[in-house]
């Protein structure tokens, strides 16, 4: 063994323990596959659509954990203001609503930002603590009820305007795609916000207060109707791929499908998808491209530096906490971008969808069984988990008929066990986790050693 | 003069008491936060999940002594039931301290290591509960409903404000004035007490000092399992047990122990009437009371309130990002690096 040839055993045994990414990537792709044949290829692809979102948003969580070991416990709130955007960008402006009440929410809008400035002015100029704060607290309690003197008859009138259709402002007809950039910007200001507020005190301060502001932003969207309808919901956002409708009424397609020897309708809808898989898809290649280059960067070194050790990086000269907002208020882009991506493909809007389970905690476990730390592992990780948190569903409810099979039909424990088999879905994917950190820390594909 | 005593007596029914029930059921999850803080030193996620464990497990036996016909007459049952609770509860933080945590304290790991595992924990708990009971709301109050009710209140006074006040609301109170003067005599007067507070204060200190960490760790455990199946069941009792609202009672938990200091038990107490008082003085819309103060005849235009119900959590985020950006640690001085 000394002229370095190892005994076959050591070296099969080191790829069975470590598949490549190439292997792992083929794996999944013939895990969509098997869904086209066995379901539809519809369904294979509606899942590669949601697939290649969720591996935008791990994207997103990985810069953040990954790279600076961040914790942000309000994915949620940062996708659901790319939701927002794609309303704001997309739809039309409701002009009788902005003639109603535009200029009633605009003017409490600046007035509102004025009194903040006037706040930071009296912080500047007050010397004295015990004044200062007193004078702090008074400017925005004065600017609060102003502002609202202005915001609330206006509300009211942009909400009178048609409610059972419009009822808001409206955005600015412009092509949705735009949103997926407004998306990512409506999403670092609000990571910014919470990042000035939380970064530089203990880790678990940023975790609280993410949660806090994810939590706030979603009730905020539910609420607040005259901006994007509130529960009532937007539907119908326009979209950046053609119609299924206006396909089968083209000549050219109808011709296309008969030569195919399939039904226009199942044409159609493939067609769709895979342009918005063409879509998503450059995107990701994008991100991907940029979050590669950036961690072999000098950057990407000064962000693993200050991650395993932040006394020496501080003690190098690196500004710990300015670093660490920098790649807080960068995932969140991602994340938001992604958000914006996913109110595109749903076409429709629904703040009640967001639900922390499906939107913080199923991200979270897509990095971590990934691999926290590596750009592929966790794309892979978001392609993995996604797949099967999809089709755990049939999967579930058919374990539970077969262990429940020996009770009678009508027993109610069975029927118990039937309807509960949903939340075990939850159980499933937390442990998950749990075993992933405990046994497999670096997940499928590990950071790599630089 | 009436109108005064009438405009206090508003207040007191719709804001005190209410408040200071809820206030109490925070400051008990609160505490809970904060003792897994001061001697685990990470901030437990969780937290909401054992309290809705210890709440459902009460359900579960209060729902057995009914069958059985046992009862606690003008009392709840749940009263009796929850011995069951905070011990079942209790055994569940150990187990999972000893499947999960231990393994990262023996390791040495960071604490965000701790908080991403607190989080996958919460998940695992959050569908066993629902697995087990389902989403739905469920009440399980009975017993006499009212101690005091808005009619005897205004046949006694002659207002023509009433004042009610719930069993569960005095419940609320007593049992957690009776639990945290257990706790406070606990940690102050016995051994074991005195050895988790030195060992919260300096690590190295109290295990040159022969402190057991493993028993410290343990009874830390033992007593935040049993005071969350208490502030569990308690908020269940007083409105109603629901799996995911103790996914939303994170932040004000969490605002509360942060307010009165991270690993501080005094401040985490002080902290929930804080958030509890400011949720509901601060949503509260003042037109009747006002109306009260006011001239004769006269009523404010508007509701007169400072933030809709809507967005009362907000009110807890907002109490957090005030005590982060003037005093991190906490008013009673916690930890905070």
């Amino acid at each position: 063994m000394s002229d370095g040839v190892e005994p076959l055993s050591v070296r099969l045994g080191r790829t069975l323990r470590r598949p490549g990414k190439t292997a792992l990537f083929a794996a999944m792709a013939a895990l969509i596959c098997i869904v086209g044949l066995a379901q539809s290829w519809s369904l294979a692809l509606a899942i590669l659509n949601l697939c290649l979102i969720s591996a935008i948003m791990t994207l997103g969580v990985n810069i953040q954990w990954g790279y600076a070991g961040l914790f942000n416990a309000g994915v949620m709130g940062f996708a659901a203001l790319g939701g927002l955007a794609g309303v704001l960008v997309a739809m039309p402006p409701v002009t009788a609503a902005w003639r109603a009440g535009g200029a009633g929410v605009l003017s409490a809008l600046v007035l509102a930002s004025l009194a903040t400035v006037a706040a930071v002015v009296v912080y500047r100029r007050i010397r004295h603590p015990a004044y200062r704060r007193t004078a702090v607290a008074l400017v925005v309690v004065a600017g609060y009820f102003a502002a609202r003197a202005l915001f609330e008859p206006a509300v009211r009138a942009i909400e009178a305007v048609d409610p059972s259709v419009t009822g808001y402002l409206g955005g600015f007809g412009l092509p949705i795609v735009l949103s997926w950039f407004v998306g990512g910007a409506l999403a670092a200001g609000a990571a910014w916000a919470a990042g000035k507020i939380s970064l530089g005190l203990r880790a678990d301060y940023l975790a609280i207060a993410t949660l806090g502001i994810s939590e706030i932003i979603v009730a905020f969207l539910k609420y607040e109707e005259w901006l994007a309808r509130g529960v009532k919901n937007v539907f119908g956002l326009p979209r950046p791929v053609p119609y299924e409708v206006d396909l089968q009424n083209a000549a050219w397609f109808q011709e296309w499908a008969a030569s195919l020897g399939v039904s226009q309708v199942d044409l159609s809808s493939i067609v769709v998808k895979l342009c918005y898989a063409g879509l998503f898809a450059l995107v990701l290649v994008v991100l991907m491209w940029l979050s590669e280059a950036a961690l072999r960067a000098p950057w990407g070194r000064m962000m693993r530096a200050i991650r395993d050790n932040e006394t020496a990086a501080e003690a190098m000269g690196k500004d710990v906490t300015a670093r660490h907002l920098q790649v807080f208020v960068l995932g969140s882009a991602v994340i938001g971008i992604a958000g914006a991506m996913l109110a595109t493909l749903d076409g429709q809007f629904t703040p009640t969808t967001y639900h922390p389970l499906r939107f913080t905690f199923l991200i979270w476990v897509m990095v971590i069984v990934g691999g926290s730390g590596n750009n592929w592992g966790a794309v892979l990780g978001g392609f993995v988990v996604w797949y099967f948190w999809v089709e755990a569903e049939p999967m579930g409810l058919w374990l539970m008929d077969f262990i429940t099979s020996p009770l009678s039909a009508d027993s109610p424990v069975r029927s118990h066990l039937m309807e509960s088999a949903a939340h075990m879905r939850l159980v499933v994917m937390g442990l998950l986790l749990l075993l992933v950190l405990r046994f497999a820390p670096g997940g499928l594909i590990p950071e790599e050693r630089r | 003069m009436e109108d005064v005593v009438n405009a206090v007596v508003l207040v007191t029914n719709f804001l005190v008491v209410p408040a200071t029930a809820y206030g109490c059921q925070l400051a008990l999850g609160a505490l809970g936060v904060t003792l897994v803080y001061g001697v685990l030193r990470f901030s437990n996620f969780a937290q909401g999940e054992t309290m809705s464990f210890g709440a459902m497990v009460t359900i579960l036996f209060t729902w057995l002594l009914q069958s059985w016909g046992v009862g606690l007459g003008p009392l709840p049952t749940a009263l009796l039931a929850l011995p069951v609770g905070m011990g079942v509860t209790a055994g569940l933080c150990l187990l999972t301290d000893r499947w999960v945590f231990r393994f990262y304290r023996r390791t040495k790991a960071q604490p965000v290591i701790f908080l991403v595992v607190s989080v996958g924990l919460m998940f695992v708990m959050n569908g066993f509960i629902r697995f087990v009971i389902g989403p739905a709301d469920r009440v399980f109050t009975d017993g006499t409903r009212f101690l005091l009710t808005v009619r005897e209140f205004k046949a006694f006074t002659g207002l023509s404000e009433g004042l009610a006040i719930k069993t569960t609301q005095t419940l609320s109170l007593v049992v957690a004035v009776v639990l945290v003067v257990l706790l406070f005599w606990f940690l102050e007067k016995t051994r074991t007490g005195k050895s988790m507070r030195a060992y919260s204060d300096n690590e190295d200190l109290a295990l040159l000092s022969g402190v057991s960490p493993e028993k410290v760790v343990a009874v830390t455990w033992l007593i935040v399992g049993a005071l969350a199946a208490v502030a569990g069941t308690l908020y269940g009792l007083d409105k109603s047990y629901k799996p995911f609202t103790f996914l939303s009672l994170l932040l004000p938990i969490f605002a509360a122990a942060i307010v009165g200091g991270l690993g501080n038990p005094l401040g985490a107490i002080v902290g929930g009437f804080v958030v509890a008082f400011s949720e509901v003085f601060l949503t509260y819309p003042y037109r009747k009371f006002l109306a009260y103060l006011g001239p004769e005849g006269w009523r404010p235009d508007g509701l007169v309130q400072f933030l809709s119900t809507d967005y009362k959590f907000a009110i807890s985020f907002f109490i957090l990002v005030v005590v982060l950006l003037v005093k991190p640690t906490g008013v009673f001085s916690g930890k905070s690096s």
